[in-house]
């Protein structure tokens, strides 16, 4: 490349985890010609989508806000932040927005924004999935138009193009809605002529900031380099320092296919690829290859569908302990058929479920037999029904059984540890991903919508 | 007999995605991982068993480099569903660590 390597700092594994000032300094120091960072991911859930809120706390993305964009404006450097406010939905992108105007007028800078939306209109899907545009992953099936209705927001999960378009329109700053990892930090070397294969894979090598390092809990950031050869990785902090086995690792990482990464345009292939000890602190890596392919966008969706009403409760008791699967059972039962007995065929297709913390909450599989008895288990009782009103109704009908039901029916009724009064909590909706399907387009740009703030005009106006 | 913990430096799950769990077995040397990596034991039958996972969608990839297997799994329910216990399926890999081992490989 006619520059010599392309460096990309990328702070932090998520927009708001706790970026270091000093590790952005070492990169700009050492010549990183933008920030790059995602805001969010789906593994938390799909409540963030279909509420279009954040994960995190508002205060923790300003503080990192702060920090990034006051560098950005120092250096000169574009600020490039993708799946903005953890979901990357329109509102998730306008609460992040709302964020970085806050912070402009407080560092009193005046930032050329773009703000990059995917979200998607459900009868424009619904036309593209009739067309046969849109396919299926497995393991989910064919789309049909009631799995779209049933999503409260769908968003596209953006490549790097419409990034480079913003960059090339001059943006200062970035905040793009859902977009996938690898090309919020690849979009800036891809423009700039750097090779696709390393581009891609530095990207992905980066996403989760110091994930990819020895000491992991040491910094936040990496810094990346691209070349015309492959790419160099190594910590933000100086403390900390990347060896092949932490940098091929984290191809593992979150990923179903160690060697074969897909993305919007083609396939990220690191089957080849050789890892190398650059120097004390950097890996170097050469031999990735960018397969082109037809142009995709992955779709997410997330639906709120049934209500749940939540009830917890603590065991002590020694008995009950030394027969808690028998418990466990008998409990359930007694529950079903009160709500039976109680509230009848209004209750609908209700669902209870017991989760015996201490025991086998997480997996819900009975122990071997012979497993000693825990000294303490809490239950957590879930009911579902299809309205919250419901949910709550068969909470209290339940609640006498929950709170006292014993081992032995000749033994006086036990009273077990529960902590708050009401003692039943309205949880709110099951909040689901509904799609896992990728629509095609001619066009990377095509289901992608810039706005433009430009605060230097604001501020002349 | 041998089992998964006995032969595993670490072993972890994770989400990959909102509908599939990917597993990593990193074996603690090259004698275990090339005695061990290809185990039969460690087929899509034991995750339909322990996971409820359609076996004919199991994927399974060798990393000599590492002396990791992956294992990649769709999930029974999507994340977040009703029943969900574990969202971020990052306990999901408890229950291989008992799993035994056969040295006398079936790849």
């Amino acid at each position: 490349m006619r520059d010599g390597p392309i460096k990309i700092l990328v702070p932090t594994g998520s927009l708001g985890a706790g970026a270091v000032e000093a590790e952005v300094a070492y990169g700009i120091a050492q010549g990183a010609r933008a920030i790059a960072t995602d805001a969010g991911s789906t593994d938390s859930g799909a409540a963030y989508l279909a509420l279009g809120v954040s994960k995190n706390n508002r205060g923790s993305v300003k503080r990192d806000l702060t920090i990034l964009m006051k560098a950005s404006a120092q250096a000169g450097i574009p600020l490039i932040i993708g799946t903005s406010g953890q979901a990357g939905g329109d509102r998730n992108v306008d609460w992040t927005r709302d964020i970085v105007l806050e912070v402009a007028r407080e560092l009193r800078i005046s930032p050329k924004i773009a703000l990059l939306y995917s979200e998607q209109d459900k009868a424009d899907l619904k036309a593209r999935n009739a067309a046969g545009k849109i396919r299926p992953l497995p393991p989910l099936g064919p789309l049909d138009d009631a799995t779209i209705d049933a999503c409260e927001h769908i968003v596209a999960a953006m490549g790097p193009e419409p990034y480079m378009a913003a960059l090339q329109g001059g943006a200062d700053i970035i905040l793009g809605g859902r977009t996938t990892d690898t090309a919020v930090i690849a979009c800036f070397a891809l423009l700039h002529g750097a090779p696709s294969g390393p581009s891609w894979h530095a990207a992905k090598i980066a996403e989760c900031g110091a994930q990819a390092t020895v000491v992991r809990n040491k910094g936040a950031g990496v810094l990346i380099s691209i070349g015309d050869d492959g790419f160099e990785v190594e910590p933000l902090s100086l403390d900390n320092w990347c060896d092949p086995e932490s940098v091929s690792a984290h191809m593992l990482y979150e990923n179903s296919d160690p060697f074969r990464l897909t993305e919007p345009g083609g396939v990220l292939d690191v089957s080849r690829s050789v890892y190398a000890q650059a120097d004390k602190r950097s890996v170097k890596v050469t031999g990735s290859v960018w397969e082109p392919k037809p142009y995709t966008l992955k779709l997410e969706g997330a639906a709120a569908s049934r209500f749940q009403t939540i009830m917890l409760i603590g065991i002590q008791d020694p008995d009950v302990l030394a027969n808690i699967d028998t418990f466990h059972d008998n409990l359930l039962e007694a529950l079903n058929q009160r709500v039976h007995a109680t509230i009848g065929p209004a209750a609908g297709d209700f669902h209870i479920s017991l989760r015996l913390y201490g025991w086998n909450a997480v997996s819900g599989d009975k122990p071997p037999e012979g497993t000693p008895p825990p000294r303490e288990v809490g239950v957590l009782f879930v009911a579902t029904a299809d309205t919250q009103e419901m949910a709550s109704q068969i909470a209290k009908a339940c609640n006498p059984y929950f709170f006292h039901y014993p081992l032995f029916m000749d033994r006086e009724l036990p009273s077990y540890g529960f902590a708050f009064t009401p003692a039943d909590i309205d949880r709110g909706p099951v909040f689901e991903f509904k799609l896992n399907h990728v629509v095609e387009v001619d066009d990377p740009l095509e289901l992608v919508r810039t706005v433009w703030i430009d605060l230097r005009n604001e501020e002349a106006a | 007999m041998t089992t998964v913990k006995d032969v595993c430096r670490h072993v972890r799950s994770k989400n990959a995605g909102p509908f599939w769990v990917t597993v990593d077995l990193f074996f603690d040397g090259e004698d275990n991982y090339a005695r061990y990596h290809d185990s039969a034991a460690l087929g899509p039958d034991l995750f339909a068993r322990l996971y409820g996972a359609d076996p004919a969608l199991v994927k399974r990839f060798a990393v000599p480099s590492l002396h990791v297997v992956k294992i990649s799994y769709p999930r029974a329910t999507s994340q977040g569903g009703m029943v969900e216990r574990d969202m971020h399926a990052g306990q999901q890999y408890v229950r291989l660590l008992d799993v035994e081992l056969d040295a006398e490989a079936v790849s």
